[in-house]
């Protein structure tokens, strides 16, 4: 314990008391407004065709996006770690717009893009391909919200990587591939992992991006987050509230596992006496 | 250490640089070319895309989006937002960072995962979550109503919700870099006889000025541009409670595309302005490792 530098009891008492007002209270309400639901209620609003249509739409499509960013983020990752070429400060600049854009703003963009007659919908549609108003356009809103995830994660363990181990084992006859798969994918799986894990559980819980682009119909195209928002206009507070915290106990179980990945990666870290 | 004959010698090229994997001259290029064809395709066509249908009708469809009082508004009303909630956020950042970062005590872990959470919660579950707070039918609703107190589907919702989604966002980008540059500087002013907001004023703050005006800067941009959270606790009451992202929604079902790609111009302009800043305090932080 720091006991030179003044000032621990002030800021951890204004620290403590911002997140209770700011974070646990409103966390801590939603709970309380879920318990009143009551258990058969509460299961029985989870079951209903149309949240349990939504629920598997949104894992679906997230799992779609999150599948899309993991090959994408780690080339993207990679070129940035490993490579020097014209445009390369662009291109890491270019990684974050996605956080840094608003999600309402993604939306309208890409619907822009999509629909029959824009620039990638036109093209698509004469392949027999339709994205907006289809599941296929949730996926690829909730891609582009989580395309930083598995690229910021993963490029600075791949610039940390010695050249010693690739070398050792280019000398003894292995080939790219195979180096690639023994050893350099191993080293930053659990990064990639963690990336993967955020993406997804940020695609699952996505709205702004979505909503232009999905045509938002039940039971074909409506995410959880949307059905939430429903719920809440039509004064269906039991059944927002069973829906939201069902999906705020999702995002705790990927923090969890994400928190898990990051323990093991420490210990293995200190296993190998770095 | 001695080169052993056991250790073969590290592979190298033609022009002596050490191969690794992947530094093959048509890995490179296909990589680095779909890649790049990638990148053009999902990150640079929607944002040409928000400039081009903004613009479709000309420049003066474009600057007559912007005469609407409603429009008008929300600019206010965003910009009034992200004043008060910036600072807040950045206060908080600097109290969450200076105790986890200069202090060890039971617990710590504990607190960076909480100050990070609102990280990993959808903002629908946010606004949903202080509904349930500040709404007629929520935990102090009744209080509330029986003071005449409006705070949900009125500006100070808007504002709550925005803290919550944002509260992150400076003590992310200051906890791991006070962290690394450890307490000895800080102990030193206190020998000096320096007092705690004397030191933070004159050494903390200075060595993570860059790091807090990034921090600043996202949060800035994710408050102005917050939709999901907003859209639940400011009840979209056009010309009272909407900020430049529901305006768009709103424009957008209106069928008014031109205005809605306007308006979310200005919204691409303050995330790329953030972007450069990151650009640019990134360069600024090389040239002062590479210094010393």
């Amino acid at each position: 314990m720091n006991r030179v530098v003044p000032g621990f009891g002030l800021s951890l008492g204004i620290t403590l008391t911002y997140l209770s007002l700011i974070v646990l209270l409103p966390l801590g309400a939603l709970v309380w407004q879920a318990l009143g639901v009551g258990w058969e209620r509460y299961l029985a609003i989870l079951a209903g065709p149309r949240t349990a249509t939504a629920f598997r739409i949104t894992f679906a499509t997230a799992a779609l996006a999150t599948a899309f960013n993991c090959v994408y983020g780690l080339a993207l990752a990679w070129v940035l770690a490993r490579y020097e070429f014209p445009g390369k400060r662009l291109l890491d600049a270019l990684v974050d717009v996605p956080f840094a854009l608003p999600t309402a703003v993604a939306g309208l963009a890409l619907s822009a893009l999509f629909v029959k007659n824009g620039w990638f919908g036109g093209p698509l549609a004469s392949l027999g391909i339709e994205v907006a108003y289809t599941p296929l356009g949730i996926a690829i809103a909730m891609a582009f919200t989580s395309i930083p995830f598995v690229v910021r994660t993963v490029q600075p363990v791949l610039e940390d990587l010695h050249a010693d181990v690739e070398e050792a084992a280019a000398t003894l006859g292995a080939s790219d591939a195979r180096i690639f798969a023994t050893v350099i994918f191993p080293a930053i799986f659990p990064a990639f992992l963690t990336g993967a894990s955020l993406g997804f559980a940020r695609s699952l819980g996505e709205f702004g991006a979505i909503i232009f682009i999905a045509g938002n119909l039940p039971g074909k195209t409506e995410v959880v987050s949307l059905l939430t928002f429903i719920r809440i206009e039509e004064y269906d507070y039991p059944a927002a509230a069973a829906i939201a915290t069902t999906l705020l106990l999702t995002a705790f179980v990927m923090l969890f596992l994400v928190n898990m990945i990051q323990l093991w990666q420490q210990r293995r870290i200190g296993a190998s006496g770095d | 250490m001695a080169t052993s004959p056991i250790i073969p010698r590290p592979r190298k090229d033609a022009l002596g640089a050490r191969v690794r994997v992947g530094s093959g001259a048509t890995t490179r290029r296909v990589l680095i070319g779909a890649v790049l064809l990638v990148t053009a395709l999902v990150l640079v066509a929607p944002l040409v895309a928000i400039f081009a249908e903004a613009l479709r009708h000309g420049w003066g469809a474009y600057a007559s989006s912007f005469a609407a009082p409603d429009t008008q508004y929300a600019i206010w009303l965003t910009l009034i937002t992200a004043l008060v909630v910036v600072p807040i956020n950045i206060g908080f950042g600097i109290a969450a960072a200076w105790c986890i970062a200069k202090f060890s005590f039971p617990g710590r872990n504990l607190l960076v995962a909480l100050v990070e959470l609102p990280f990993s919660i959808s903002p629908i579950i946010a606004g949903v979550a202080y509904l349930f707070v500040y709404g007629a039918q929520g935990l102090l609703g009744p209080f509330l109503e029986a003071h005449d107190i409006k705070i949900m589907f009125a500006v100070p919702g808007i504002m709550l919700a925005s803290l919550f989604v944002t509260a992150p966002f400076v003590a992310r980008e200051l906890i791991p870099l006070m962290i690394a540059q450890g307490s000895e500087e800080e102990e030193a002013a206190v020998t000096l006889g320096a007092g705690g907001w004397r030191i933070l004023r004159t050494v903390t703050l200075p060595n993570v000025r860059f790091a807090l005006l990034y921090g600043a800067a996202l949060c800035n941009a994710r408050v102005m541009g917050e939709f999901g959270a907003v859209s639940i606790v400011s009840g979209n009451i056009r010309g009272q409670t909407n900020t430049l992202p529901l305006q768009i929604e709103l424009l957008y079902q209106d069928n008014n595309a031109v205005a809605a790609f306007a308006v979310a111009t200005l919204l691409t302009a303050v995330a790329l302005v953030t972007l450069i800043a990151k650009a640019i305090i990134e360069r600024l932080d090389r040239v002062r490792e590479a210094a010393h």
